[in-house]
């Protein structure tokens, strides 16, 4: 057994150089991470930029575009987007009652024709008193020719002529009369008129509206032009764009503050679950379960039906409570599986051991370390609140009129497709954008929070 | 197993009691009273109909009535229709409902298979790109959208070859289920060939892949008989919950396509505060939906013995 040589020198207390540790470069923290990674994922940053512009569109929207949502502007009623906005000053209506034959008739067979200039005030028609006495008259947004249907059947007239104001807007229009025998049949020979109707307005009606001041001096046949929509107006001649702009600010906040809030809910049903553990763990989730098992839709229908809403209410709030009431299971379990798993990591032990108290290693450990989860799971309830929202909406179990909403505009606009698709595409197409980004940004989310649940790109 | 379906049973049963009770209180706090029409009544008149539907009796006794009728299956009559039965209503109008349901279904598993298939066999070349690009639309667009734009794409369609290819709406015939089943399925169709692309991914780089290849086995085979079976697995659990997306989904689907299907019915029902008929299709909807749920884990258990349904 060989002795150590020692000497004194040896039991001196080192000195510390200052270059111990070297770090080379700045530490990163997990979210400056998740940032940094989350900045390399382009779909995820284009849907990052998506939601922004949103947002942006409906909270700075109505201010820069301060138009009514409610207001009518009864000269345009469901005009499309880039329309003519032309005006022309006429004379007052005055009834028509041509006591003979009326102008001259064009010669097809019934000598159907256009007897005086058309206008939004009225178009008026006469064909030939000769022939069968009695004639059908039909009107068509789209030609006969090509859609093979009259349109809509307007009258049944002894008389040769007519004078038709209804719902009359600028555009083409075609007419055709059907001569009927004396039983009410119709026979062949049927004849076609399109007939372009320009948009007027009386000098009295243009000063009513604000097109022109009260002592401006006008003639008539003078051109002005009407208010400008750049989306067009809804069925109601209310602006589209004022209307999404508004609309998205519903559909938007439920979309957003829903998840935020069960999340909520459930992160801290789920933690005390998970922490508490044992009996009372086994009882909370039985409890969830059973919120699971219940049909989402129905019990949402059933809320709002029992809730009821007011004169004068929105009916945001109910939707809100009822989603809240209904969506919390999820997020809980998801939490509660996470806590549980935590609960066993090392550094909990570790905190632990060191006296950390329960409310310090649930607050300072366990839900930073579930945060990730967390986010991602948000973000994936966003899309389908909106589709919530939307649907309850479109059947109209969602909000009130005259409260927009992207869904209640859908279903308004979907009664319309045929002759005014933008009605239903601006607001189809906001939800559809807005689902979409919120998706890839939870798919970005989820590959830069969570190495877990990455899936398999 | 067995002992597992039996408490997923009981829970199931409790959650229609509890559905069944939610319904009948929550109609009961709607303001407003079923007997209160346009039709003037006397207070003789209306002591006989209060007493004709038990409405005279205190709210426990209804209550205990109502299920007492509920667990024989009787739902009374409709308040609106007084002519016709809620049963009569859910036994016309529900397999109307369920055709389409079903062939959504159908539609939506053999394409998510199909599509899932493709794309992880393609991965990263066209066909992966363009389906998947389809993928993220099918989720992103609304059902009643994707409703509306292909029944004007019919109306296009038949205008353009002058005679009437396929129906824009009703009820009849095959023809008349096509396109609102393959659009009521759409949205899950979408959903699961994502889980199956990544599902036949990670089925992939398998072990029991490996050795198929290294036995010589051709690439069909082992596509069809290892890859295939194996990677169907996870889309079969979210079918359950998919019945019930596409039951309700069907509410929007049988409006726009004017299908006399019970989901129409229901949304009516609503509008026009029928009670016995909301309370009705509720409580079946709901019954149906949650023996749904426990019959495809049922089905799953015995697919994959290596589930272990009960731990």
């Amino acid at each position: 057994m060989s002795s150590a040589k020692l000497s004194p020198a040896d039991f001196q207390p080192l000195v510390s150089n200052g270059i111990v540790q070297q770090i080379s470069r700045p530490s990163l923290s997990y979210w400056a991470d998740a940032w940094l990674r989350l900045r390399k994922n382009p779909r995820a940053m284009a849907s990052l930029g998506l939601i922004a512009f949103l947002l942006a569109f409906v909270s700075l929207g109505p201010a820069l575009w301060r138009i009514d949502p409610s207001a009518q502007d009864l000269d345009q009623i469901g005009i499309a987007p880039g329309a003519d906005r032309t005006v022309t000053l006429a004379a007052p209506f005055e009834p028509w009652n041509p006591q003979q034959q009326p102008a001259t008739l064009s010669d097809n067979s019934l000598g159907f024709t256009l007897a005086l200039p058309a206008s939004t005030q009225a178009v008026r028609l006469a064909w030939a008193a000769t022939g069968a006495t009695r004639h059908r008259l039909y009107r068509n947004v789209f030609d006969p020719e090509t859609t093979g249907s009259l349109g809509l059947p307007l009258v049944e007239r002894d008389q040769p002529w007519f004078e038709d104001r209804l719902d009359l807007q600028s555009g083409t229009y075609y007419y055709t009369l059907v001569p009927l025998t004396a039983d009410g049949v119709e026979t062949s020979g049927a004849v076609t008129l399109a007939v372009d109707v320009i948009r007027v307005i009386s000098i009295a009606q243009a000063r009513e509206r604000g097109l022109i001041t009260a002592d401006e001096n006008v003639q008539l046949g003078q051109r002005l032009k009407l208010a400008w929509h750049p989306l067009g107006t809804d069925y109601l001649g209310r602006d589209m764009l004022a209307r999404l702009m508004y609309g998205g600010q519903v559909s938007l906040f439920i979309g957003i503050f829903a998840p935020l809030a069960f999340v909520l809910l459930g992160v801290i049903y789920g933690s005390v679950s998970g922490f508490l553990g044992g009996a009372a763990d086994q009882a909370m989730m039985r409890f969830a379960d059973f919120v699971v098992a219940l049909p989402f839709l129905l019990f949402m229908i059933l809320f709002k039906v029992i809730f009821g809403i007011g004169p004068g209410e929105s009916g945001i709030w109910p939707m809100l409570v009822a989603m809240i009431i209904l969506l919390w299971p999820a997020p809980a379990r998801l939490v509660r599986g996470q806590i549980l798993q935590i609960r066993e990591e090392g550094y909990v032990s570790a905190s632990r051991l060191l006296g950390g108290t329960t409310a310090y290693v649930v607050g300072r450990h366990m839900l930073p370390n579930t945060m990730g989860v967390i986010l991602v799971t948000i973000t994936f309830q966003v899309p389908s609140a909106i589709f919530t929202e939307a649907f309850l909406s479109f059947i109209g179990m969602g909000v009130a009129p005259p409260t927009p909403s992207w869904g209640a505009m859908c279903n308004e606009g979907i009664k319309s497709m045929l002759t005014r698709p933008h009605e239903l595409m601006f607001p189809a197409l906001l939800i559809s954008i807005t689902v979409l980004a919120f998706n890839l940004l939870g798919d970005g989310l989820r590959d830069a929070l969570d190495a877990r649940m990455r899936g398999v790109e | 197993m067995l002992s597992y379906f039996g408490k997923r049973l009981l829970l199931g049963l409790v959650t229609i009691w509890f559905i069944a009770s939610a319904t009948f209180f929550g109609m009961h706090a709607v303001p407003g009273d079923p007997l209160a029409g346009d039709k003037a009544m006397t207070p003789q008149i209306r002591a006989n109909l209060e007493a004709k539907y038990g409405l005279d009796q205190p709210l426990g006794t209804q209550y205990l009535i109502y299920l007492g009728n509920i667990a024989r299956g009787d739902f009374g009559i409709s308040y609106t229709q007084e002519n016709r039965r809620v049963n009569d209503i859910i036994r016309e109008h529900f397999p109307i409902s369920a055709t389409l349901g079903i062939l959504a279904i159908v539609f939506a598993g053999l394409g998510g298979v199909l599509w899932g298939a493709l794309t992880a066999l393609y991965r990263n070349r066209w066909p992966d790109v363009v389906i998947m690009l389809a993928v993220i639309l099918g989720i992103s667009v609304p059902s009643f959208v994707v409703a509306a734009i292909s029944q004007w794409s019919l109306v296009g369609l038949n205008l353009a070859a002058g005679t009437t290819i396929l129906p824009i709406g009703g009820w009849g015939s095959v023809w008349h289920m096509l396109v609102p089943a393959l659009v009521l399925g759409l949205s899950t169709m979408a959903y699961l060939t994502r889980l199956m692309r990544s599902s036949m991914l990670e089925v992939v780089g398998t072990d029991y892949i490996r050795t198929a290849k290294a036995k010589g086995l051709p690439p069909t085979q082992i596509f069809s008989r290892h890859q295939l079976r194996n990677a169907i697995l996870p889309v079969i659990t979210v079918l359950g919950p998919a019945i019930a997306g596409i039951t309700t989904g069907g509410f929007v689907v049988e409006i726009v396509f004017a299908i006399p299907g019970l989901g129409r019915y229901f949304v009516q029902a609503i509008q026009q505060l029928d009670y016995t008929v909301i309370m009705g299709t509720t409580v079946f909807y709901g019954a149906f939906l949650v023996f749904m749920v426990i019959l495809v884990d049922l089905f799953y258990g015995l697919i994959d013995p290596r589930v272990r349904v009960d731990q």
